[in-house]
């Protein structure tokens, strides 16, 4: 049976093959990244509820753990409300750009070494870095054209607040990254992810996170751009329930809420895993020769599960993270991205410049 | 496959682009922002077919991701109902219709003018990021600060037009 | 088929799937809806969301002009971030002439932002 299965894969053309493992690949990492969401969901809800000190849903099967299938069979089959005031076309295109680039993002993830032959990344881009940004920065539309197609108040002021939002953070994140790809002078992720192998100190991870001063500031703005540009508290802006009654998405209901809900979690997922990705060695562990293509099978996977643990214990933090801070205020926020953290950031690539350049005269 | 590629991207722009600005079921501004950034999307799968690929990139984040949501803010600012009621006028249909004529003329004058290239030189760089950085840095050094003085004008001149109570 | 096209022939593919994928639960949501749940609308359910009060006028509002302007040093801002980042990666093979433009060119992002901020554009109001 192996056998046979092995000499199909042989018999292969490359552009055959090509085809075959990709499409393998996209559909097990779309798998993933949706059980990571829907687990996210029921973890967000536990822990939030432990934290407030309830119980939180544990009906659906053991733990709870069936609650995601639950909650998506009633988005599903609920009564799918249109209100007659609505810009039909944009309405229903506008969850639709939110799922969109979640799914397009995952493209350039290394999410693990090799398996066999085969390179775990979807599309090895040379661009990297600059492609998520682009699709990042579609994202936009979503929220925008909900908040414009819904025809109501609330909503409108709810989309436009968001979209400034997001924008202001956006720069905050592109140039945080900046001093990172001085370090590593390559846009590829994968280039970034070889820059942070081996120890330093004999034993502390050679990660961007701890390599120097500079890239510790690096992934702090990073990660307050990757809060606000997930609209996750303590920005969690477009949802403020006390002044928008929950802003963009209010005049949603059923399969499209469901929609607007997934794609925020998913941006969540690929925001931690980015930050794997920059900050945090990707697959990489220091230790043990763990930060070397696997060479063996075993190894691959192990790489993938590294990569997955890493990514969920960033998605604990944005979950613990949701229920221990308040919101800020509108203008806080904005005050906060173009006056403290795009001049710091500024500061950040002026600084790391400074470095190499010494560093390279001596 | 790279030419069935083009021609679909081609074509894919030239529709697009032409729904911004004759769209037969909507005359809402927004509508034709969105048909624009398709257009954009559309040139990004062209510069790709290039090799440009770092130029496809930047047309996303810079064209579909930052000036697409400028406009995008401006049409809001204005209101929508007037403009989606205002009737087209015959006066600027005519003259419209000269003045793309007129390019059209000067389009098909000079593209029968050019010879087709034979052996065209291979791409230098294949697209990638760094030769481009070091071309920037180096050759290209001059217009690149002027480039820099102009974002810098743009932006003081758009703050100083719209914004009257300044300190 | 040149192979460096491969990825980006796959990120096309990837983009007609995610199409499909949003797509596909709107369609069957929609189409079990118009079979088995026909709409059962009201004026009330079909009113504008506004936590009860009945609303009133248009839902177009006019929004303070900082939106705009923030939007504009945006996209200044995404300008040049997409300028320095070329400069990032070749910065290894560069010498001090390159430096010393890029400290220019950041020299004068960081004025115009700082007149900005001094003009007191950057405070929300």
């Amino acid at each position: 049976m192996i056998e046979s299965v092995n000499n199909w894969l042989n018999g292969l053309s490359p552009a055959q093959s090509l085809l075959l493992f990709t499409s393998i690949k996209a559909v097990v990492c779309f798998a993933i990244m949706m059980t990571m969401f829907a687990y996210t969901v029921v973890l967000e809800r536990r822990l939030c509820a432990w934290i407030q000190d309830r119980i939180g849903p544990n009906r659906v099967g053991p733990f709870g753990l069936l609650q995601p299938a639950a909650d998506g069979i009633k988005a599903f089959f609920k009564e799918e409300m249109t209100p007659a005031h609505v810009r039909k076309v944009f309405f229903t295109l506008a969850p639709m750009i939110a799922l969109i680039p979640a799914v397009l993002n995952l493209a350039v993830i290394p999410f693990g070494s090799t398996l066999g032959k085969q390179h775990m990344v979807l599309a090895d881009l040379n661009v990297g870095i600059l492609y998520t940004f682009g699709i990042v920065s579609l994202g936009v539309y979503s929220i925008v054209l909900a908040g414009y197609a819904s025809n109501s108040k609330f909503p409108f002021l709810g989309g436009i607040r968001s979209s400034a939002q997001l924008i202001s953070y956006e720069i905050a994140m592109g140039m945080s990254v900046i001093p990172i790809f001085l370090f590593v002078g390559d846009l590829n992720l994968n280039s970034v992810i070889k820059a942070q192998t081996g120890t330093q100190l004999g034993f502390l991870p050679n990660w961007f996170v701890i390599q120097s001063p500079m890239t510790f500031l690096a992934f702090c703005i990073f990660l307050v751009a990757a809060f606000a540009e997930t609209n996750r508290t303590p920005f969690d802006l477009p949802e403020a329930e006390q002044e928008l009654a929950g802003g963009y998405n209010i005049e949603y209901s059923s399969i499209k809420f469901a929609m607007f809900f997934m794609g925020e979690y998913c941006n969540m997922i690929l925001v931690s895993a980015m930050m794997v990705t920059l900050f945090f060695g990707g697959w990489t562990l220091p230790w043990f020769g763990l930060d070397h293509a696997a060479t063996t099978l075993l190894g691959g996977v192990l790489h993938i599960g590294i990569f997955l643990g890493k990514v969920f214990l960033f998605l604990v933090m944005f979950v613990w993270i949701r229920w221990m801070w308040p919101r800020f205020r509108y203008d806080q926020l904005m005050d906060l991205g173009w006056r403290r953290f795009i001049p710091l950031a500024l500061a950040n690539i002026l600084v790391t410049a400074i470095w190499l350049w010494w560093q390279s005269g001596k | 496959m790279e030419e069935i590629l083009f021609y679909i991207f081609a074509f894919l722009t030239l529709i697009f682009g032409a729904l911004v600005v004759a769209n037969p079921f909507s005359r809402n501004p927004v509508t034709s922002a969105m048909f624009l950034v398709l257009t954009i999307i559309s040139m990004a799968g062209l510069f790709v077919l290039l090799h440009a690929f770092f130029l496809a990139a930047v047309q996303v984040l810079v064209y579909a991701g930052a000036v697409m949501v400028l406009f995008l803010f401006v049409i809001m600012l204005l209101d929508l109902k007037e403009e989606e009621r205002r009737k087209v006028k015959k006066l600027s249909l005519v003259a419209g219709l000269i003045s793309i004529g007129a390019i059209v003329g000067i389009f098909v004058k000079s593209l029968l003018a050019t010879q087709p290239v034979k052996d065209l030189p291979a791409p230098m760089h294949d697209g990638a990021t760094i030769p481009l950085g070091k071309l920037l840095f180096t050759n290209y050094l001059l217009p690149f600060e002027i480039v820099s003085l102009l974002l810098l004008v743009a932006m003081v001149g758009v703050i100083l037009l719209s914004k009257k109570d300044l300190k | 088929m040149n192979t460096s096209d491969h990825p980006y022939l796959f990120i096309l593919l990837l983009g007609l799937s995610a199409v499909a994928f949003a797509l596909i639960p709107l369609g069957l949501a929609w189409l079990w809806a118009k079979k088995y749940s026909p709409k059962k609308e009201n004026a009330i359910k079909n009113a504008t969301y506004e936590c009860g009060l009945e609303s009133k006028g248009d839902a177009w509002i006019q929004f303070k002009s900082e939106y705009y302007l923030y939007a504009i040093i945006f996209l200044i801002f995404d300008v040049e971030t997409i300028f320095l980042l070329p400069f990032a990666v070749s910065f290894t093979g560069l010498g001090v002439g390159a430096f010393i433009s890029l400290m220019v060119f950041l020299f004068l992002l960081v004025s115009g932002l700082a007149w900005a901020w001094l003009k007191g554009v950057l405070t929300w109001k």
